[in-house]
């Protein structure tokens, strides 16, 4: 019985202890379940997230850029398909069969070859291996006929930009290219959309506009296992591509421009006079912006770069030249708002004037006689601005020359290569060479000579601002929301609604009539320096200025040199320039054409502009029936 | 006494299945279901090895459990030394012929099973003790010897266990063991004595811990330490059962298992699967379904006549309730990764082997709980 006892203390004890545990038990768990609550309840968004995290990858594609067009719609660049070739490692059966056989098909360099073997090292199995990223379409063709024979190879269609214009639009359009590691550093949006494969502008409109331009990836989102391996595709969500920009300007006179322009070094510009729309801007020689896309070949670089025209050069906006007779309306236009001379004004040219023992000539030797200021414009004679500058003094006719746009960036919302030029005056030489102006250099500056250096740009700008009596307006490339048209403007001015301060350059417009009438004279009378090259048909009627500048691309050290011509042939030939502006009764366009050493601007620039009117006023109609094209925002 | 003694050994077949548990059956038979179905998901959704093999285990090893439960309770008394010394031998055997791989040495290859003597052990220890307690006079208990011989009966096997090397199963065998001390009435002073004894000498065994189990406590204490490698499984575990919310992501559909971002998702991490599938209220449910069948296990050992009886089940209830806390700490980043199995559910015959001895012998103790031992 005691045994019995015994026993039944120690099952008490057992009994008592174990209630003990019990209890700590259904605490221990309530602790577990306080654990999982707090993990799947509390906290289940973060790890939610988590986990999206770990299974949800998103993978680029590049973007489509938008178009470019013509003032037409047409358009100027674009997005071609191309056929590429891919391989994905891990579908390979045999990799070096495959690339013996690609080898032979595609006629790849056995130095492609080992890039592609290299390439192949640095990728996952399952990323695609780009082999070729522009095929032939007969390649491409070839390929898939072979397809069977090609295990793990991938013929792939993309989208790649495309200038189906070729050259004529590369100094305004630029090119893309793959980016550099400074174009993603330097562009957010680039950054933010950079996939390999994908291309940025990397000149002109393409760069300056790359945000506008670039669209938005197309995003797929792939869900992915612990080793990154793609196991499905969740979705893919289709990008946009980049706004369409259009632009004023219209391939046929480009087109023209060009041709005009072949196998010289040169520019033409046309503007329209009211609207400040540019519609033709050519820099000759071009090049091809689609041997970018790809990789331009050493062969091809080595064509561009060793052209001794520069055709990497924008000479519109970044060649600097002397005015030379260009600047002659300037003068005159200068002097008379300042009262120094009346048209009346007359002097006797004898072929050259003396001054402080210093001969300055005429460039007809023999004089032209007494000339008032009409004559003097048409015959374009030196002698006369010679005079009429000295009179004049330099710093009013900078003042002049400012407010018509010269020393002043015409497209610098565009264009970041464009060149500033220079208008000098006594202040300027003083600060810049230290000097003090001497007179003479305001006589070679009335003939567009000297340290004056324009842009074929400014001076377009400057026959605009003349033809359209003297107000000021916008230069503009891009069709933008601007609500007023040429025609609106004109109107406008005429009822003299947008008549300020501001926007009016000149004091008294008869001085700017008399100039025009001068032009006029120069272009369409008997002994007028472009009398050969007029129209008579008033419809295509133009008025201009003749240029012949005396030297080429100048160095400082030249410029400050008295300069003599005519010692090395192609090189110290003049630059032929020529500005007009027409329809004469009724203006509506100017333009500005220069070639280098192209001789004399009424032998070889003038004729130019006949070719060019004839066009430009043929497609005025046609122009303005484009007014009610839809206008993009930009 | 005689009298009990005869009756219940002569309770006829039926009077043997008519006292089984069958609640405890039940449950047994329900988280069988729920292992497949884990096990199947763990599979990718494909009838495949772990599915099939966890299957036919489950099978075995359930008509075992019936077996076992079916022989009186005194058999296991009487042979509760013998298991013990045999498991023991297997340990020594282990030690010296077992299979190695990634740098334990845990297995014997039975060439039907590959067995993890270890896992026998957590059973073992239990029954050994849970003898030595029921035979032992009340008032020898506390006394130097007998607490020296039960300690030697935990330390020996434990000693085997470590130098495998397996901490964790180390560590089940040995709270096992220690609770039996405690439910046989040894005093609560050693119990806090010795709690205090191990607090001061943490630092000494912690200088004796293999680099790989320091680097796994540092790791608990900050998983994001090393995300990529230590605190990976852990990281990776929080992310699955956290990102599984209330309801789950349902069957089939636990995302960071079939993209394999977790590991040992058959076995260690099972339940991190089941709650990442089946969320919150599945966990609670499948917690529930744990809760209950500890407590019928409690009951029958309440019920038990034989301190025998009595001590093994609460034994193993306390151990079965044990392998669960440590198991969903260690998943839940409660406790540093030790290897420890969740009872049924993980991939792994020898705790499935062991675990359903336990259970037979439970219901053995049930069918024969008028039974009084001696």
């Amino acid at each position: 019985m005691i045994k019995e006892n015994l026993n039944i203390r120690k099952t008490d004890i057992i009994n008592r202890r174990m209630f003990v545990i019990g209890a700590a038990k259904i605490i221990i768990f309530g602790g577990i379940i306080a654990r999982l609550f707090f993990l799947q309840i509390t906290e289940n968004k973060k790890y939610l997230t988590l986990s999206d995290k770990n299974r949800i990858r998103e993978w680029k594609l590049p973007s489509v850029r938008g178009n470019i067009v013509d003032y037409f719609g047409n358009v100027i660049a674009g997005n071609l398909k191309v056929y590429q070739l891919h391989i994905i490692p891990e579908q390979v059966e045999n990799f070096n069969y495959l690339l013996s056989r690609l080898k032979i098909l595609l006629e790849l360099s056995n130095k492609k070859i080992s890039e592609i073997i290299k390439l192949r090292t640095e990728l996952k199995p399952w990323e695609s291996l780009i082999v070729s990223e522009n095929l032939s379409w007969e390649k491409f063709v070839k390929i898939n006929n072979h397809l069977y024979d090609l295990v793990g190879a991938k013929p792939v269609m993309t989208i790649s930009r495309n200038y189906p214009f070729s050259d004529i639009y590369t100094h305004i359009l630029g090119y893309v290219s793959e980016p550099n590691e400074e174009d993603i550093l330097q562009n957010e949006t680039i950054k933010e959309r950079f996939v390999p494969g994908m291309k940025v502008g990397k000149l002109g409109l393409e760069k300056k506009l790359e945000d506008q331009l670039i669209g938005t990836n197309d995003i797929q989102r792939y869900e992915v296992n612990a080793y990154g391996r793609r196991v499905n595709q969740l979705n893919y969500q289709k990008g946009q591509q980049g706004s369409e920009i259009r632009l004023t300007l219209d391939t046929e006179i480009q087109k023209l421009s060009a041709k005009l322009l072949a196998n010289k070094a040169g520019s033409i510009s046309v503007m329209d006079i009211y609207s400040g729309e540019v519609l033709a801007m050519h820099s000759s020689p071009s090049y091809d912006p689609n041997l970018f896309l790809f990789g331009i070949s050493n062969d091809e670089w080595e064509l561009i770069i060793n052209n001794p025209l520069k055709p990497l050069i924008n000479k519109t906006l970044s060649g600097l030249y002397s005015p030379g007779s260009t600047i002659k309306p300037i003068v005159a236009l200068s002097a008379l708002e300042n009262k120094i001379i009346t048209p009346n004004f007359k002097v006797n040219c004898t072929g050259k004037i003396e001054l402080y023992g210093q001969t300055f000539h005429c460039w007809k030797e023999k004089g032209h006689g007494t000339v008032d200021l009409k004559n003097a414009m048409k015959q374009s004679c030196d002698t006369y601005f010679y005079e009429t500058a000295r009179l004049l003094g330099v710093d009013r006719l900078k003042i002049t020359a400012e407010k018509f746009g010269l020393g002043k960036k015409v497209l610098a919302k565009y264009f970041d290569i464009e060149k500033q030029g220079l208008f000098p005056n006594t202040i300027w030489k003083k600060n810049n060479l230290g000097k003090g102006w001497v007179l003479g250099e305001t006589l070679i500056t009335g003939i567009g000579q000297g340290y004056i250096q324009t842009t074929p740009i400014q001076l377009c700008l400057m026959t605009a601002l003349i033809a359209n009596g003297g107000y000021k307006i916008e230069p503009k490339i891009i069709v933008n929301n601007e609500p007023l048209s040429s025609l609106e403007v004109k109107r406008n001015i005429e009822a003299q609604k947008l008549i300020n301060l501001e926007s009016q350059l000149v004091k008294d417009k008869r001085n700017l009539e008399i100039i025009q009438k001068a032009m006029f004279s120069s272009t369409n009378e008997i002994r007028g320096t472009s009398y050969r090259s007029r129209i008579d048909n008033p419809k295509y009627q133009f008025a201009g200025k003749t240029g012949t500048a005396q030297v080429k691309r100048i160095s400082k050290r030249e410029r400050e040199l008295d300069l003599k011509i005519d010692q090395i042939p192609y090189n110290d030939r003049d630059h032929a320039l020529y500005v007009a502006y027409g329809p004469y009764v009724n203006p509506r366009y100017a333009l500005s054409i220069i070639i280098e050493h192209g001789g004399s601007g009424s032998a070889t620039a003038a004729p130019m502009a006949k070719e060019l009117f004839k066009l430009i006023i043929d497609r005025e109609e046609l122009r303005d029936k484009q007014l009610n094209f839809e206008k993009i925002n930009i | 006494m005689l009298g009990y003694s005869r009756l219940s050994s002569e309770l006829s077949f039926f009077q043997k299945v008519k006292n089984l548990d069958f609640i405890l059956i039940f449950c047994i038979i329900l988280i069988a279901v729920i292992s497949v179905l884990v096990m199947y998901s763990t599979d990718g959704g494909e009838f495949l090895y772990h599915t099939k093999s966890h299957l036919i285990k489950l099978l075995t090893f359930f008509s075992l459990m019936i077996i076992v439960s079916f022989l009186n309770i005194k058999f296991w008394h009487i042979t509760s030394y013998f298991f013990y010394f045999i498991v023991l031998l297997l340990l020594i055997w282990v030690s010296i012929y077992g299979i190695k791989v990634s740098g334990s040495q845990r297995w014997i290859n039975l060439y039907f099973i590959v067995l993890q003597p270890s896992e026998l052990m957590k059973i073992g220890i239990i029954l050994c003790l849970a003898k030595y307690y029921h035979r032992i006079k009340l008032k020898n208990v506390n006394s130097l010897i007998s607490i020296t011989v039960a300690l030697s009966i935990i330390l020996i096997p434990i000693i085997l266990v470590l130098s495998q090397p397996d901490l964790g199963t180390s560590i089940l065998i040995a709270s096992s063991g220690l609770i039996i001390l405690w439910l046989g009435g040894v005093k609560m002073k050693y119990f806090i004595i010795s709690f205090f004894g191990f607090l001061i000498s943490l630092p000494f065994i912690i200088s004796f811990l293999k680099p790989y189990q320091k680097l796994r406590i540092l790791t608990f204490l900050d998983p994001d330490r090393d995300p990529l490698g230590a605190g990976y499984q852990i990281i990776q575990s929080k992310i699955a059962i956290g990102s599984g919310g209330i309801n789950g992501k349902g069957f089939l559909k636990g995302t960071q298992s079939y993209l394999e971002f977790l590991p040992e998702k058959h076995t260690d991490f099972i339940f991190t699967l089941f709650s990442e599938e089946f969320g919150f209220l599945g966990s609670i449910g499948l917690l529930l379904i744990y809760s209950i069948i500890i407590f019928r296990i409690i009951r029958i050992g309440a019920i038990s006549r034989s301190n025998f009886a009595k001590l093994f089940c609460f034994g193993f209830a306390f151990a079965i309730f044990v392998y669960i806390v440590v198991n969903l700490s260690m998943v839940l980043g409660l406790l540093p990764i030790v290897g420890s199995p969740l009872p049924i559910m993980s991939f792994g015959g020898s705790s499935l082997l062991a675990t359903m001895i336990g259970f037979g012998i439970v219901l053995s103790a049930k069918i024969n709980h008028k039974q009084m031992i001696g």
